[in-house]
């Protein structure tokens, strides 16, 4: 087959395949998770004793949280999970030859590097935004931030939320025209389901935060006032606007990670999924009432009650959905023939802390309750639940799932086993003790703590330390992978395995079908 | 260390015996797992409320744990060989749909219920006005002459013997116990919280508005709590004390304070503007 695939330094920066694209965010991912982890340890070295011991400067500190916030959403897990493991398995998994738009994916992956761009001079000019992720006005309000380092983290989060409306056009594009023959929305993989709704997320609130950036972009260099009291403009206007966008990037963040676990559940319990439909319109439903729930992260602000009580009642609803997805990947098991491969020991991590996770966030929905935890520790300890242990153990999960399809070598086994172990001890030594924090009523967001709190923040810096650990094997498994691994076969998996990625070679060719594959196994959805 | 140590065995020793947790009352203590104690009738509902979501939330995690132990030994491959077909059982689905519903019920109407109560006082004794700044709280009595005075936190080496690190203030705001009293909450500059977990009180302090709450605190006694919103630079710096006194007690405290704070006068204080140098340094004697 004549591929014409390009060579050397061009193949990568003017790469229009979406495998190829799918390998950089994918790398990318990687070393932003590097620094935004690297970040979090001078957080929790910071916060192993009381007192300040290594940051003398508490304004870095606050640039520290920021960043860390920033990175690990932006630049960690939405590149990860869908620019990576989306970009490289939905046109795969639907029979695409590509995505529908592949230059357009190409100045995707591109404008997040220049968003990246962006967010280090932001910390190189003028000290760093010391804002928070959420950028709160008046705090990021020139009056109060001077410099023009939140200019900067604007410019970044525009450039990367340009980036990631971009790769969703592409998405629902490529999984609504380009699906093989015979494969029904109803018969689609999970996976795609997952970043069919992601992408449908993205494309409605990204615009909202865009705006909500602009007018802030305004208030603190033209004069508008928007955000500003004094001019008549309201703080809580930016907070409505900014949650509205945020709670379905929760979402977002999640809902690929949902996919990728179906799969993995199912693969190695060498059954279908349990409740196909239930579990891709739970999906559907969790996205679509994430749109009516974003005021309660603002319970504390002084929104009326009655408001509240909405916004507690609305939230309450998605334990339901959440509830049929995590009964239905144990109903997979149910009855399997299940093997413990690392994706599996991942993918039963995520279940299980991901309801964790989903119980102290039914918690934080009551508006009442909310006033002792809203901002404390319980909170941290809550979403790091679902997202450091959700949405990254559901990368590392894709990652040991897929990699021997990505790069044609298989991971060693021992040592992905050690590096899920090490992983697990550590995050939850590391954040299970931050619930605790937070009942005490420790604030989030403080550089220094009174003494009583020492105990639990130490075990949690020892965590940290540990988890820590546990990247350096996951860096020593990507080295052996590479040097040593074994070849990888078209499928290593076996029976379980029933989804087009394991049809074609691994790696898979340049262009992976010339002809679009007959899809008549129905695999996803076998009555 | 040795303190540390034995307040960890302590910890041990109550959480094993089934003590209740009640040392240092009004803050947290060390190794402490759950809330702080409660003072007012608003915090005394929360724990109640937290009492029946912790049962719940547990015993979820419980069962989800348990049914994932169950398929891991029942269902693996020694156990099991040959995978079942089944991918559907109606019957199922609907429990686990209905069964979430029911408990979400369970829930909701106490939290309804909590929500409404907290939110604001009808027939309040009295009001404090409470304005945060970067980084200190001012306290306004529109009651009494609209009596001003702002509170500083103290810095570690003006503590005296059984002060808290981080939680102390020069000037406390006072009130008297078992009075409603109305909180009204605003602010100089940026977004503050004004948050004291063992009285069940957090809100915003929102410039351009004036929030309420209230809060009746049920015992004389001193507590504590800290901003809760990120403020800039010395946010970890702003603690929040509170002093309850008895009826008499107070009415003494109200004739001194209302001499020594006379010439108080919030409304021509100088905005204060973040440092972006700021170092820690920043709060130490800023005491006026
Ligand atoms: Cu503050």
């Amino acid at each position: 087959m004549s591929d014409h695939t390009p060579t050397g330094w061009k193949r990568w920066a003017y790469s229009t395949n979406h495998k190829d694209i799918g390998s950089m965010y994918i790398m990318y991912a990687v070393v932003m998770a590097l620094i935004g982890g690297t970040m979090s340890m001078m957080i929790r070295l910071e916060l192993a004793e009381p007192g300040l011991q290594f940051l003398e400067d508490l304004h870095f500190y606050n640039v520290l949280v920021t960043g860390h916030g920033l990175i690990m959403i932006f630049f960690v897990v939405m590149p990860g999970l869908i620019g990576g493991f989306g970009n490289w398995f939905v046109p795969l998994m639907i029979g695409a030859p590509d995505m529908a738009f592949p230059r357009l994916n190409n100045i995707s992956f591109w404008l997040l590097i220049a968003a990246t761009v962006m967010l280090i001079l932001s910390v190189f000019i003028g000290g760093g935004a010391g804002t928070g992720w959420t950028m709160y006005p008046p705090l990021s309000n020139s009056l109060f931030h001077d410099s023009a380092s939140v200019d900067y983290a604007i410019l970044a989060l525009h450039l990367a939320g340009a980036s990631s409306i971009l790769g969703a056009i592409n998405f629902i594009t490529t999984i609504v025209n380009m699906r093989a023959p015979g494969m029904t929305f109803h018969k689609m993989p999970l996976f795609v389901w997952s970043v069919l709704v992601t992408a449908f997320l993205l494309v409605t609130a990204l615009p909202v935060l865009a705006g909500a950036l602009t007018m802030l972009l305004t208030d603190r260099n033209f004069g508008t006032s928007f955000f500003a009291p004094e001019g008549g403009g309201d703080p809580i206007l930016w907070q409505h606007l900014f949650w509205f966008f945020g709670h379905p990037e929760v979402y977002i963040m999640i809902l690929p990670a949902f996919g990728i676990i179906s799969h993995i559940i199912s693969t190695f319990s060498r059954k279908p999924v349990f409740g196909y439909l239930g579990m891709a319109y739970a999906m559907v439903s969790i996205g679509a009432v994430g749109y009516i729930v974003w005021a309660h992260h603002m319970y504390t602000v002084g929104l009326g009650v009655d408001t509240r009580a909405y916004f507690l009642l609305a939230t309450m609803l998605i334990a339901v959905p959440t509830g049929i997805k995590i009964f239905s990947w144990i109903a997979t098991m149910w009855g399997g023939s299940i093997t413990f491969e690392t994706p599996m020991l991942f993918a039963i991590g995520f279940i299980f802390l991901f309801t964790v996770g989903g119980v102290t966030g039914v918690v934080l929905a009551n508006a009442g309750m909310d006033i002792m935890m809203h901002d404390t520790y319980y909170v941290v300890a809550h979403f790091h639940y679902v997202l450091s242990l959700g949405a990254v153990f559901s990368m590392f999960a894709g990652f040991y799932y897929w990699i021997g399809k990505m790069s044609g070598r298989q991971y060693p086994e021992a040592l992905g086993k050690l590096h899920f172990w090490v992983t697990f001890i550590g995050v939850n030594i590391l954040f299970f003790p931050q619930h605790f924090l937070g009942l005490a009523g420790m604030p989030r967001r403080i550089p220094d703590y009174p003494d009583v709190y020492a105990g639990w923040n130490m075990v949690s810096s020892i965590g940290a330390a540990i988890a820590g650990f546990g990247t350096l094997i996951f860096l020593f498994v990507i080295y052996r992978t590479f040097t040593a691994g074994e070849k990888a076969a078209a499928n290593p998996w076996g029976e379980g395995a029933k989804t087009l990625e394991w049809t074609v070679s691994s790696p898979p060719p340049f262009h992976s079908f010339s002809e679009p594959p007959q899809f008549d196994a129905k695999p996803e959805a076998a009555e | 260390m040795l303190s540390k140590f034995n307040w960890f065995i302590f910890s041990l020793v109550a959480l094993v015996g089934g003590l209740p947790f009640q040392a240092h009352a009004q803050m947290a203590h060390p190794w402490q797992f759950g809330f702080q104690g409660a003072f007012s009738p608003s915090a005394e509902k929360l724990h109640e409320f937290h009492s029946l979501l912790t049962v719940i939330i547990i015993s979820i995690t419980l069962f989800v744990l348990g049914l994932l132990i169950y398929v891991v030994l029942k269902f693996n491959r020694k156990a099991n060989p040959v995978p079942s077909k089944t991918t559907h059982h109606t019957l199922l689905e609907v429990v686990w749909t209905a069964v979430p519903v029911l408990i979400l019920v369970v829930i909701t109407i106490p939290s309804l219920r909590v929500l409404y109560f907290l939110d604001r006082v009808e027939d309040a004794d009295m009001t404090v006005k409470i304005v945060g700044h970067q980084w200190y709280w001012s306290y306004e009595y529109p009651d009494n002459d609209d009596m001003t005075f702002d509170s500083y936190i103290v810095d570690k080496e003006d503590l005296e013997e059984g002060q808290p690190r981080l939680l102390t203030v020069d000037n406390a705001l006072v009130v008297p116990a078992g009075k409603n009293i109305r909180l009204l909450m605003a602010s100089g500059d940026v977004i503050h919280s004004w948050a004291v977990p063992s009285l069940g009180v957090k809100l915003d302090a929102v410039p351009g508005r004036l929030n309420e709450t209230w809060v009746k605190v049920n015992e004389p006694g001193t507590y504590y709590g800290q901003c809760s919103e990120l403020c800039g630079v010395n946010h970890g710096f702003m603690p929040i004390t509170i002093k309850a006194l008895s009826e008499d007690d107070y009415a003494a405290w109200l004739l001194e304070a209302m001499e020594e704070f006379a010439n108080n006068d919030n409304d021509n204080k100088p905005l204060k503007i973040a440092s972006l140098q700021g170092k820690a340094s920043v709060w130490e004697g800023s005491n006026e």
